[in-house]
């Protein structure tokens, strides 16, 4: 198995504030890894940073061995935790947008979801609700044929029998090849996916593993955990 | 989730569960091709990778074989289903035992409580 993501010696601060500190991750391929912590753990940074979006204060971040750039966006699909799509376009044109801009976008597999959620391609995103919004961006974002999905908050707004739905297009579109990256709180929802975690307190890794390994060690489920290891 | 899994076991220890509660009762058939783990994986909505450790592990108790090409296949070994009827059926007895004695029930009470119900 190779890295696909190389996190080394990183640290991001915001004037004297610490985000992130001294992180050391290594990622490999076909794997489903969640990126879990409270409110201001450092999560949206760490996945800004990946995507290129901020400059580390220190350390070095690679993504198939390339430093974060140009390289690295082609191979990386993103979903930020806010819309960044133009309002007044419809959702047709987005598509045709992003197959533009992506040479691994795949127009077909975008139609075949929005279909199965019953999303009307010619509307406007201006008239959509805020989840099905949403489900536009992710539906986006999971037609790239990427090696290393990040995903930012991505159910947070979305009905609980969507999210299902989501879940199993995350769980049967995914190639072996690639990884997935999800920062989220809805940790009960998501767990059984997941092959790893990796908890962030205060901008430090306090756990990196295997999610049966958390099961059979400690006899909880990870959202259990995060409970004990987070109690305010 | 038809399957019922349970967030604070090990998820492959409970897909084996399952898939062997299966064979045993026949709803899995002896010699019959098991499904692709990406479909499995998504009936049972977990990861694939998941379900890869399930299965690979129910090979190697001999409950599943794979043909390099065409795929799995559950066992057509008559004593390996029989075997494994066995110990699921013991660990359940146990299990009821240890219940039973939990609620003050000595060994007769428990041997008319089953011939009373069976």
């Amino acid at each position: 198995m190779s890295s696909l993501l190389k996190v080394s010696s990183l640290t991001k601060k915001y004037g004297n504030v610490t985000a992130l500190n001294n992180l050391n991750i290594e990622l490999e391929s076909g794997h489903i890894i969640g990126l879990l912590g409270p409110n201001g753990s450092g999560k949206t940074t760490l996945i800004k940073i990946i995507c290129g979006l901020l400059q580390p204060t220190s350390g070095e971040v690679t993504v198939e061995g390339n430093p974060i750039g140009a390289e690295s966006k082609k191979v990386i699909s993103y979903l930020p935790d806010t819309t960044y799509l133009g309002k007044s376009a419809s959702v047709k044109e987005t598509i045709d947008y992003f197959c533009d801009f992506y040479e691994d976008f795949d127009a077909e597999r975008a139609y075949d979801m929005l279909g199965k959620l019953g999303i009307d391609p010619s509307a406007r995103l201006r008239t959509l609700s805020k989840g099905t919004k949403e489900k536009v961006q992710l539906i986006l974002v999971m037609s790239r044929r990427a090696d290393l999905y990040v995903l930012d908050e991505p159910i947070a707004g979305v009905d609980p029998a969507a999210r299902d739905y989501i879940l199993n297009t995350i769980i049967t579109n995914y190639d072996e090849k690639a990884s997935i990256l999800i920062s989220t709180h809805l940790i009960s929802d998501v767990e059984n996916i997941l092959d790893e975690v990796i908890f962030l307190k205060q901008g430090n890794i306090v756990r990196f593993c295997g999610v049966d390994e958390i099961r059979s060690n400690e006899g909880k489920s990870v959202d259990s955990l995060f409970r004990e290891v987070f109690r305010c | 989730m038809s399957w019922n899994l349970n967030s604070d076991r090990p998820i492959f220890v409970q897909i084996m569960e399952h898939m062997e509660y299966d064979i045993v009762s026949g709803a899995l058939s002896p010699g019959a091709k098991v499904p692709s783990v990406r479909e499995l994986a998504s009936a049972a909505a977990v990861n694939p990778n998941t379900m890869q450790r399930a299965l690979s592990e129910m090979e190697r108790r001999g409950l599943m074989h794979s043909e390099r090409t065409s795929g799995r296949y559950i066992t057509d070994d008559e004593s390996v289903i029989a075997s494994l009827r066995d110990s699921i059926a013991n660990g359940r007895a146990e299990a009821f035992i240890t219940q039973m004695k939990r609620l003050g029930l000595g060994k007769d009470e428990v041997l008319k409580l089953v011939k009373e119900n069976y």
